[in-house]
């Protein structure tokens, strides 16, 4: 797929080459990511779905700059990451608001700290609390918030600094479904509006195919990439629709089996009985 | 609104119940002390001490009397200079210690030896090195303070959530402003809980330390508190013992109730979970 000629803003692809990512040293080394390349696409809402506890978190890391790849190389619009920048925002899993802050003074946080106007980044902040409806909740202190109006208060603290690249690190786990869902439409119609790089980190697959626009499948630990989908749906996608849509039920398909043998994997792999269960019984078989 | 209704009930009951508990409390320490003529027997320990009555009428002329004042006076000022001092030098270096590794690396191996020596066992050396002995009561009251609170700061600046910081960063904060807007905002709860443990350690300390060092240079007239149950219990009067007693007790209650109503105005946001 060639999209050079059709890109409007500047370019901030991100790219992972042969990136790998090691705790620790000697005999209680830990390899989290393991020659891993994936690429995310300016422009694009990149969704990675891998089994729970994949080292996922710890690509967010790198890609954001908190932390440093033990082998390969990260780059974003051609330069290589050295350290977290603006130009990189992230939503991360639990909700990182700031408690001594209200829903208004966390929205402005970004603009204010970096200098801003007031004025234009009081009417941005404005509209975006409108828009994940929390504007009647302007005084009030995160505490204050349900779960999911502290995410929705978190996704505007995010959307007001215009991210070139936006990372969410699951951002609406731990919501009940219909919360879920309501996040699933808040985020994808503010999405929908700039079209900025979005690079979302989730383990539901409902979630990845509504949302995504490119999905990439992780293996289990250590985390490379399996695969990568194209999710061809045409957007405004609708909650309902998506449930009878052959094209989106096609994919789910494809991803469950693959997330399924994956996580097989990390059960012989995890078993030391079931793996030499099966190692003695392939070895009867050959 | 129910809930606030059932708030409301529960903290008149609560008060009302605080106040039967005094009333039930003074009447025992009245009869107790009065049990000698009144039953021919003498309880032991209350027996011993003059019974509240006896004790609001001295109070009453102590009142009037300029110079128990000035005790109270003496002791506000010392518990709040010292109290003061501590904050003021006990905060920063609780916050740089916290921020800075190598300066975490130098100060707190001794600041972790001086910290269990009592602040009373400063009294005679402080009296040494310092001029005036108000400046060595005024020492030793900043001293009892000034450990809790910089254990305190820097306990609250360390424990800040690391992804408090790493969003402020991502946001594209400067260092100052993450220093301004989230480790300093993020530490003021147990700074507070810092400065109220602080300020009870503080009255215990200068009490005993009036007690030992005689009460100052100004003589008794000016010896706060301390001195005064001291010369109380010297010239005889156990009525003043005891009233002596009871004003630490309101002055300890006022501070902190000061201090509480000030920590809240700090931490708004504390109040809402």
């Amino acid at each position: 797929m060639s999209t050079e000629t059709s890109t409007p803003k500047k370019s901030n692809e991100i790219v992972a080459t042969n990136v790998g990512k090691t705790f620790g040293a000697g005999p209680f080394a830990k390899e989290v990511i393991k020659d891993c390349s994936f690429t995310i696409e300016s422009g694009k809402l990149t969704v990675m779905i891998g089994p729970s506890g994949c080292g996922k978190s710890s690509l967010i890391q790198l890609i954001a700059g908190f932390d440093h790849p033990t082998s390969g190389q990260i780059t974003i619009g051609g330069k290589p990451i050295t350290g977290p920048g603006k130009d990189r925002l992230v939503l991360f899993q639990e909700s990182a608001l700031f408690p001594w802050m209200t829903t208004w003074d966390n929205v402005m946080y970004g603009p204010r700290a970096r200098g801003e106007d007031v004025k234009e980044s009081s009417e941005q902040a404005e509209f975006l609390l409108r828009k994940v409806g929390l504007e009647a909740f302007r005084d009030k202190y995160p505490a204050q918030l349900s779960g999911g109006m502290q995410r929705r208060a978190e996704l505007a603290r995010a959307m007001i600094n215009k991210p070139e690249v936006m990372i969410l690190d699951e951002p609406f786990r731990g919501l009940d479904h219909m919360s879920k869902e309501l996040m699933w439409e808040y985020y994808a119609s503010l999405y929908e509006e700039d079209r900025n790089t979005n690079f979302f980190v989730t383990t539901d697959i409902d979630e990845a195919i509504f949302l995504a626009d490119r999905l990439l499948i992780m293996t289990n630990l250590p985390t490379s990439t399996r695969s990568v989908i194209e999710i061809d749906i045409p957007r405004p996608r609708n909650i309902e629709d998506m449930a009878d849509n052959e094209r989106a039920n096609e994919i789910k398909t494809e991803v469950m089996t693959l997330l399924h043998e994956e996580a097989m994997k990390s059960f012989s792999g995890g078993s030391k009985a079931a793996a030499d269960f099966l190692d003695a019984y392939s070895k009867r078989v050959g | 609104m129910n809930i606030n209704n059932f708030k409301n009930n529960f903290s008149t009951r609560a008060t009302f119940r605080g106040l039967i508990a005094i009333v039930i409390f003074i009447a025992i320490w009245e009869f107790g002390a009065r049990s000698q003529d009144l039953i021919g027997y003498r309880v032991p320990f209350i027996g011993l001490i003059p019974p509240p009555t006896a004790v609001m009428g001295t109070w009453s002329g102590l009142v009037v009397d300029p110079s128990y004042w000035q005790s109270w006076y003496m002791s506000f000022m010392r518990v709040f200079t010292g109290f003061l001092v501590a904050m003021v030098v006990g905060i920063p270096l609780g916050l740089y210690m916290a921020v800075n590794r190598t300066f975490y690396g130098i100060a707190f191996p001794s600041f972790e030896i001086l910290r269990p020596i009592p602040p009373l066992a400063w009294v005679p050396a402080s009296i040494i090195f310092w001029p005036t002995q108000e400046m060595s009561i005024a020492f030793v009251t900043f001293l009892g303070a000034f450990y809790t609170i910089v254990i305190n700061v820097l306990g609250g600046a360390r424990s800040i959530n690391r992804q408090y910081l790493q969003a402020a960063q991502s946001m594209g904060a400067s260092q100052a402003d993450i220093f301004r807007r989230i480790i300093l905002p993020a530490t003021l709860p147990s700074i507070v809980v810092g400065s109220a443990v602080g300020m009870g350690i503080t009255w215990e300390v200068v009490v005993a330390a009036e007690m030992i060092s005689g009460g100052g240079s100004s003589g008794g007239a000016g010896g706060g508190l301390g001195f005064f149950i001291w010369s109380s219990y010297v010239g005889g009067s156990y009525e003043q013992i005891i009233v002596g007693m009871i004003s630490i007790g309101i002055a300890g209650y006022i501070s902190s109730e000061l201090l509480r109503k000030l920590g809240g105005r700090f931490t708004p946001w504390l109040k809402t979970r």
